[in-house]
């Protein structure tokens, strides 16, 4: 049988093999974590706690009211020593709380399980999620609860359970998959009834032949399907997903909701679980630690707040010749100035190698690699010449807003054009006149 | 803590190992089969010609870079010395070497470095300077002798093509046989007479996903269908399609000229397009223009429309409403 793909897209390199048998460790926590109170899209969170208030492990230490925002939680006990500006892997300082680890791990009081977890009504489901501060675990980090709420007159019909992995070197995702099946499943089960759907798709790609006999071998009550993808990068964008699985576009401008579906990522399935069963607020996730410039590669569970280099000491530490770390794949990473800034809720990867001086760039010299292998139907080299020479009306009717930055048009460039690089320029151009526009009216 | 400076720039931060050079190198390895024909045809015709249109090429590409203070590392990007290469195999072997000399000054002072140099010339430099030598000197453009390997003592000798609209060949009973074209084993130009070379080095070009597959597919059915049809109608006064691929200038202009990444359009929709325009342009010119060859014109007439074809066939955008 043809496997399924979506239309277009790159194979890059896979670099996998270094971590994908290695199971996950826990970290144990550093002596001080800086917990941002922005980790995810939307609002930043509000401190409630002050410089000398004691914590525990999973105390709510920030909460918003603003509906596009996470609430945020310790991810030790101890004492908080500041609230404070703070690098952060976004790239601009931000608020974050500052604890001191007493090493004790004092959970808080107040976090409790349900009984029977799969026989609560969407609404206490989409409670506890909220008051876990869940976000997306895949790298965008939308809040989970927001995405359980579709709105009154979408109906959902379908649930993907995104186990794609696509970006290059990443492997906690399959870790989770392979250890914790059961919490994905039963995850994905209180998605699928929080948001009245009748299906669940797992989508998992045939470099993980292992997760998907595990997936299809596994006993569950839930209506699952386990359905195999061919490998192919940016399979895990949600758009792309759809359409591989269910042959559905999401309009242009639109959302998963506008086609009856809601994407959520494994590692997001199993902390909605973890969540709702257990009451666990998301205050650690799993992280790949891989890249040429890491002497022991591993997958670990870290503490929300945990700064980079506390990580990357316990995979051997920092290498003179490195000069590359990522948040992140190589695909869509940031990189990073410090080594300082903290582990954040959407921190799937830490990537870190050593790079020569860049290649050097030549004139477009109308290849159209990159028209054929955008996932979206774009001209990227066109959106380029839009923006370099100052045409933005022209690069919006070009559909610039449309690219998801997945970095396919720049990988396959022979003239080494940073495509990305002026696609954003324009796209944060158009939305700050849109933004002034709208402002002055 | 740490003294090292940390990268900081936007995503992707891996890339294809691919680069422009490469792919121009890949262009004049894919040539060098047509290369040693024409060097097997016309012996030492050949060499000087290469010659010439080689340190030609390479010094305006200089004197321009130059001018216009541009990095020299742009001289060896490959791409002027496809052009001298193909220049050279377009032009006919008899032709002096002051004349190959002009075309190959004009066809990157003119084709290519007066737009601004790689990837932004709208025409195919060597067709460029082809069609100027074509034009100033005609004489000396339309005269042919015959590969040294075919025992003819005339002085000028007839391509394929010519001798199809000037000699009446199909009645005479004096077309040229499909073999001979296939293998190169006839008159014309200097590189473009052994179709066998051609499309083995095409074929490498496909292997190494450097030509488009449409634009020459395209030009093929256009060309087929259009030049079928009244061989079909009238075999007595048409040549079949498969003589006019074989024939002249087809080979490397399909697969060679018209591919051309920098002048040939970068929509799948418009390259089809582009294809079937150069096809039917072709075949208008070779069976009722007053040329026997139009493969270079059509490809040249074709290029002009390229940025417009770009602009109206923008591929359909993941949900974007199909058009009904």
């Amino acid at each position: 049988m043809k496997k399924k793909t979506f239309a277009r897209g790159i194979h890059p390199p896979e670099q996998k093999h270094t971590t994908e048998n290695l199971p996950l460790e826990p970290l144990l926590p550093p002596e001080k974590v800086v917990i941002p109170l922005l980790q995810h899209f939307g609002a930043p969170a509000e401190a409630l706690v002050k410089k000398g208030d004691d914590v525990r492990l999973g105390q709510k230490i920030g909460d918003s009211p603003a509906l596009f925002s996470a609430c945020i939680h310790s991810s030790v006990s101890g004492k908080v020593l500041s609230v404070d500006g703070f690098a952060h892997p976004l790239g601009k300082p931000m608020t974050a709380v500052t604890v001191v680890n007493d090493g004790e791990d004092r959970p808080d009081p107040e976090i409790r399980g349900k009984e029977d977890p799969l026989a609560l009504s969407p609404e206490e489901i989409r409670i506890a999620v909220k008051a876990a501060g869940i976000v997306g675990l895949g790298g965008a980090a939308f809040p989970t609860a927001v995405k359980l709420t579709p709105p009154k007159d979408k109906s959902i019909d379908v649930v993907i359970i995104n186990g794609c992995e696509c970006e290059p070197m990443l492997t906690a995702d399959h870790r989770i998959m392979l250890e914790h099946p059961d919490d994905i499943l039963n995850g994905a089960e209180l998605v699928r009834k929080a948001v009245g759907a009748a299906r669940i798709i797992v989508g998992i790609e045939d470099n993980k032949r292992d997760v998907y006999d595990l997936f299809h071998r596994h006993p569950h009550d839930s209506p699952v399907e386990v359905v195999l993808l061919k490998t192919k990068y940016p399979q895990g964008a949600e758009k792309n997903l759809i359409q591989a699985l269910l042959k559905r576009e999401v309009p242009r401008g639109g959302l998963p909701f506008d086609v009856g579906v809601v994407v959520q990522n494994v590692g997001t399935a199993k902390a909605v679980w973890d969540a709702v069963a257990q009451g666990k607020p998301l205050y650690e996730r799993a992280v790949t630690v891989s890249g040429s410039g890491i002497p022991e590669p591993k997958n670990l569970m870290v503490r929300i707040g945990t700064p980079f280099h506390h990580v990357i000491d316990h995979c051997g530490g920092l290498q003179p010749e490195s000069n590359l770390i990522l948040m992140g794949g190589p695909m869509m990473g940031l990189t990073q100035a410090s080594p300082e800034v903290p582990v954040i809720k959407g921190t799937s990867g830490i990537l870190v190698w050593g790079e020569a001086r860049p290649p050097r760039e030549h004139s477009c010299i109308g290849c159209a690699r990159c028209v054929s292998h955008c996932p979206m139907g774009l001209v990227p080299t066109r959106l380029m010449k839009c923006v370099k020479y100052a045409a933005l009306p022209e690069a919006e009717s070009s559909g610039i807003l449309d690219c998801v930055e997945c970095g396919c048009c720049q990988f396959s460039c022979p003239a080494n054009i940073p495509l990305v690089h002026w696609i954003r320029l324009g796209k944060n151009q158009i939305l700050n006149e849109r933004r002034k526009k709208s402002a002055s009216s | 803590m740490m003294d090292t400076a940390f990268i900081l720039r936007s995503s992707p931060h891996l890339r294809d190992r691919d680069s422009v050079p490469k792919i121009m190198y890949a262009v004049v390895i894919s040539l060098l089969p047509a290369i040693a024909a024409s060097f097997y045809f016309f012996r030492f015709r050949a060499l000087g010609l290469y010659l010439v249109c080689l340190i030609g090429c390479l010094i305006t590409e200089t004197l321009f870079l130059r001018a216009r203070k541009k990095p020299m590392h742009s001289l060896w990007d490959g791409s002027a010395v496809i052009t001298a290469l193909l220049l050279a195999m377009t032009l006919p072997p008899a032709l002096s070497l002051e004349l190959a000399l002009i075309g190959a000054v004009m066809a990157i002072a003119l084709g290519k470095q007066v737009f601004g140099g790689l990837g932004h010339n709208i025409f195919n430099p060597a067709l460029v300077g082809r069609a100027f030598l074509q034009v100033a000197f005609p004489v000396a453009m339309t005269t042919w002798s015959a590969p040294a390997t075919l025992a003819v003592d005339a002085v000028t000798y007839a391509t394929p093509l010519g001798n199809l609209k000037f000699q009446n060949a199909i009645s005479q009973g004096t077309l040229t046989p499909l073999k001979d074209l296939f293998l190169g084993n006839t008159g014309g130009c200097l590189g473009e007479t052994s179709a066998a070379a051609l499309l083995l080095g095409a074929a490498f070009l496909f292997f190494r996903q450097v030509i488009d597959w449409r634009i020459p597919l395209g030009i093929i059915l256009s060309l087929g269908a259009f030049a079928g049809i009244f061989w079909l109608v009238e075999p007595q006064t048409y040549a079949s399609p498969l003589f006019h691929f074989l024939a002249g200038g087809f080979m490397i202009g399909a697969f060679y000229m018209a591919t051309d990444m920098v002048s040939s359009p970068i929509t799948p929709k418009g390259a089809w397009i582009y294809a079937s325009g150069i096809g039917i342009m072709i075949g208008i010119i070779r069976l009722f223009g007053g040329f026997p060859e139009g493969v270079m014109f059509s490809i040249l007439f074709m290029n002009t429309f390229v940025p417009l074809i770009n602009r109206f066939t923008r591929p359909r955008i993941l949900g974007e409403r199909r058009r009904t």
